[in-house]
């Protein structure tokens, strides 16, 4: 096991509502920890439209989703949050009491924190990738069927048939080109939204042949033992069978709840039921914000989660700080706030 | 208003008074249609609000644009009735529309 992160604050994902809770702690000098499974900060925001306009955060009449995020990561600055991107939060385990809570938090990627306070706001649930929906594939997902090359030797001598036309299917197109037995990469149209270059190199690969490139889409698997042999594939020329014994599809993400429903919160339609007094769950030092909660008169705006994250400090701080008491203070007058932004 | 019918995978249709400048997606959500997730809420961002125009509807739709063309790559039984529901705009001239959802969104 790696070496246990000691820190205050957990807090599951890096959208907007995460990185403004940073803010608010920081505030009251709590140090805080963010685990996110994308490779980069903003959650939604960055993910889904880092240019599209928003016109309802207080203060900006307009700012991209990308803008915002920048912004945010300008404001946390001075609290020196730590990220950790690329990692699913796996497990939750309670280690203290309800008037003490402590928690060990565990990723997908094997990290492990201990904390008093765990916030997650996790949006929509963490980002994973999209899964065709054709029958009896999850008995050949990662046997035959990988949504990630995680290892590059799984490929060796083998036949690959990578679906998708983005620039993840086209890199590993080519990366895998040289190890495998032979490429097939297919998609449904003869059009690439991938890097020209990449396209390129493709299309060459397929005149010289060394590779094969099909139009069409997945109808179905065949194999046994989460082995797979060929996969049906539809053209325009009918349904027929490509063999082969590794699949990539690539079909961008979608969000799923995930591990957070096994860490004994209440749940409701697949979102977290907090009190709005301080957005704690069912769980004493475990609060939920932005997005993943639910209350009465709830709303899905990102304003709702910055509010959120204020009001949720205040009672983090009660955690972290059994002894101190807390006085509420002003950025604009608190030479002592101003301190810890580093403008004072 | 504007008559929009949703036929679900299993043939059952529903049909619905859209607001017009609104968008088909959001007429399906505000009327609780299934089969339409709408992921990303309208950002042209997720393609799950996959949807099949009825055939005698495809040419007074248009064609759409490149941004749902590459969208829709990340859509499964692509076909050429495809459409993402949030970038068709609801306006008269398109009274009586038609659409069947996919069986699944991904």
């Amino acid at each position: 096991m790696s070496e246990i992160i000691k820190t205050d604050v957990v807090i599951v994902g890096a959208g907007p509502t995460g990185l403004f809770a940073v803010f608010e702690l920081g505030l009251l000098d709590i140090k805080a920890h963010l685990i996110d499974i994308l490779p980069k900060p903003g959650g939604q925001c960055a993910e889904l439209y880092p240019e599209k306009p928003i016109y309802d955060i207080p203060g900006f009449p307009m700012v991209t989703g990308q803008g915002l995020v920048d912004n945010l990561l300008q404001q946390i600055e001075p609290f020196g949050p730590t990220f950790h991107y690329n990692e699913m939060v796996e497990g939750l385990d309670v280690l203290g009491t309800p008037e003490a809570p402590a928690f060990r938090v565990r990723t997908d990627g094997g990290k492990v924190f201990e904390a008093k306070v765990v916030i997650v706001a996790a949006g929509g649930g963490s980002f994973q990738p999209k899964r065709p929906p054709v029958a009896t594939i999850e008995a050949y997902e990662n046997k035959s069927v990988f949504y990630a090359v995680r290892k590059m030797e799984d490929f060796r001598d083998r036949t690959v048939l990578i679906v998708g036309g983005g620039d993840s299917a086209l890199d590993w197109t080519l990366n895998l080109h040289p190890i495998a037995k032979r490429i097939i990469l297919m998609h449904r149209r003869d059009e690439f939204r991938a890097a020209p270059h990449s396209v390129n190199a493709m299309r060459e690969l397929v005149a010289s042949k060394q590779m094969d490139l099909l139009i069409g889409q997945i109808a179905g698997l065949k194999g046994e033992d989460g082995r797979l042999s060929a996969v049906s594939v539809k053209t325009a020329d009918g349904v027929s069978d490509v063999a082969c014994d590794r699949m990539l599809p690539f079909f961008g993400l979608t969000m799923k709840l995930g591990p957070i429903a096994d860490w004994g919160l209440n749940l409701h339609e697949q979102l977290v039921p907090v009190d709005t007094e301080k957005f704690e769950t069912n769980a004493p030092g475990i609060f939920a914000i932005g997005d993943i909660n639910t209350y009465p008169g709830k709303l899905k705006l990102i304003l709702s989660g910055f509010h959120e994250a204020a009001l949720c400090a205040q009672k983090a701080h009660r955690y972290v700080y059994p002894e101190k008491k807390l006085h509420f203070q002003y950025t604009t007058s608190s030479t002592n706030l101003q301190k810890k932004l580093g403008v004072a | 208003m504007t008559k929009i019918t949703f036929v679900d995978a299993a043939g059952q249709s529903r049909t619905i008074d859209a607001e017009d400048g609104s968008t088909v997606m959001e007429s399906a959500l505000k009327n609780s249609i299934p089969g339409i997730e709408a992921e990303c809420g309208g950002a042209c961002a997720c393609a799950t609000c996959h949807v099949y125009v009825d055939d005698a509807w495809m040419e007074k739709l248009g064609k759409p644009e490149q941004m749902e063309e590459d969208m829709l790559d990340f859509a499964f039984d692509v076909r050429p009735t495809s459409r993402l529901s949030c970038q068709i705009k609801v306006r008269p001239e398109i009274d009586g529309l038609s659409v069947t959802t996919p069986e699944k969104q991904g």
